[in-house]
């Protein structure tokens, strides 16, 4: 077992690396706070554990070993369901709700996120088992992680529609947004509240796949929260 | 945040047509537009509602 150290450690570091990369705080603000940080990290270095032993183990001819990495696999669709639950815990507490689509969104990409260091630490060991070069392995799995990364990375909403700024003005007490009617807004000093403060935006798809992406009421709903994630929001809270 | 109560529904009237008709709902008669609007606003503020206009001289408080 001692000649399978290096393969060991260097798959591991690079998996965890891997997970480490991908486990970025931005405007999302999620994870936040260091316990959930702590969390990923643990749970993508036994991802990236489990990854790493595989190579040795079916070396070894330890074929139940490698069994029991399907089980672990298994495990981690585990991390899918804590996220899901603990964001739909929070979701009552968001002045602008997430939504049922983004939250599965996010659990399942934190849930990919642990089978990326699972195999990125799986083809760094072998790399350096087959070529018993540990720099050739370092550079193989960070070219995954990359190369993962990149394929996993998704379209922004520029990419598939024009975001254009557009007229606020009233019509009566029909709020209008360019010649779309709105809501009906009675006090005149919330009239006036819209008209200065207040930011429209039209969003026009570019093509059919657009269209079809933006006509879902979830995309539309993590839109809503994260444009109040970034620009701040005015609500009143009872 | 997680209220028990109405929402989607008229909670009070404001009105300066004196015409207008007590039904049910409360309404509250204004003697010109300027205590119709300080009504309507101390009545959205006590009764976590929204003040929408009718443009008839009206304006309905309601809850969403």
């Amino acid at each position: 077992m001692g000649g399978y150290v290096a393969v060991i450690i260097t798959g591991l570091a690079i998996g965890t690396i891997g997970r480490l990369y991908l486990l970025r705080v931005d405007y999302r603000q999620y994870p936040s706070y260091p316990q959930g940080y702590m969390v990923h990290l643990a749970l993508g270095f036994i991802a990236a554990f489990l990854g790493s032993v595989a190579i040795p183990a079916i070396l070894a001819k330890e074929y139940t070993a490698v069994t029991f990495l399907a089980l672990a696999a298994q495990q981690f669709r585990e991390i899918r369901d804590m996220e899901r639950e603990s964001l739909r815990n929070i979701e009552v507490t968001e002045l602008v709700p997430r939504g049922a689509a983004y939250i599965e969104d996010i659990a399942k990409a934190f849930e990919s996120r642990n089978y990326l260091a699972m195999l990125t630490s799986l083809i760094t060991s072998a790399v350096v088992e087959f070529f018993k070069k540990p720099l050739w392995g370092i550079f193989a799995g960070l070219a995954v992680i990359f190369i993962l990364s990149f394929f996993t990375k998704r379209k922004r909403l520029g990419d598939i529609a024009v975001v254009r700024p557009a007229e606020i003005f009233f019509d009566g007490s029909i709020l209008c947004i360019e010649n779309i009617q709105f809501m009906n807004v009675g006090h005149p000093d919330s009239r006036r509240i819209f008209l200065e403060q207040g930011l429209g935006v039209i969003i026009e798809p570019k093509d059919d796949n657009a269209r079809a992406s933006l006509f879902n009421i979830g995309q539309r709903q993590a839109i809503a929260h994260d444009v109040a994630a970034l620009l701040g929001v005015k609500r009143d809270v009872n | 945040m997680e209220n028990i109560g109405l929402s989607e529904i008229i909670l009070a009237i404001v009105t300066i047509d004196g015409t207008q008709p007590a039904s049910g709902v409360p309404v509250f008669y204004a003697k010109d537009e300027e205590e119709r609007e300080k009504i309507a606003l101390n009545l959205a503020r006590i009764l976590s509602g929204m003040v929408h206009d009718l443009e008839n001289g009206t304006y309905v408080i309601v809850r969403h």
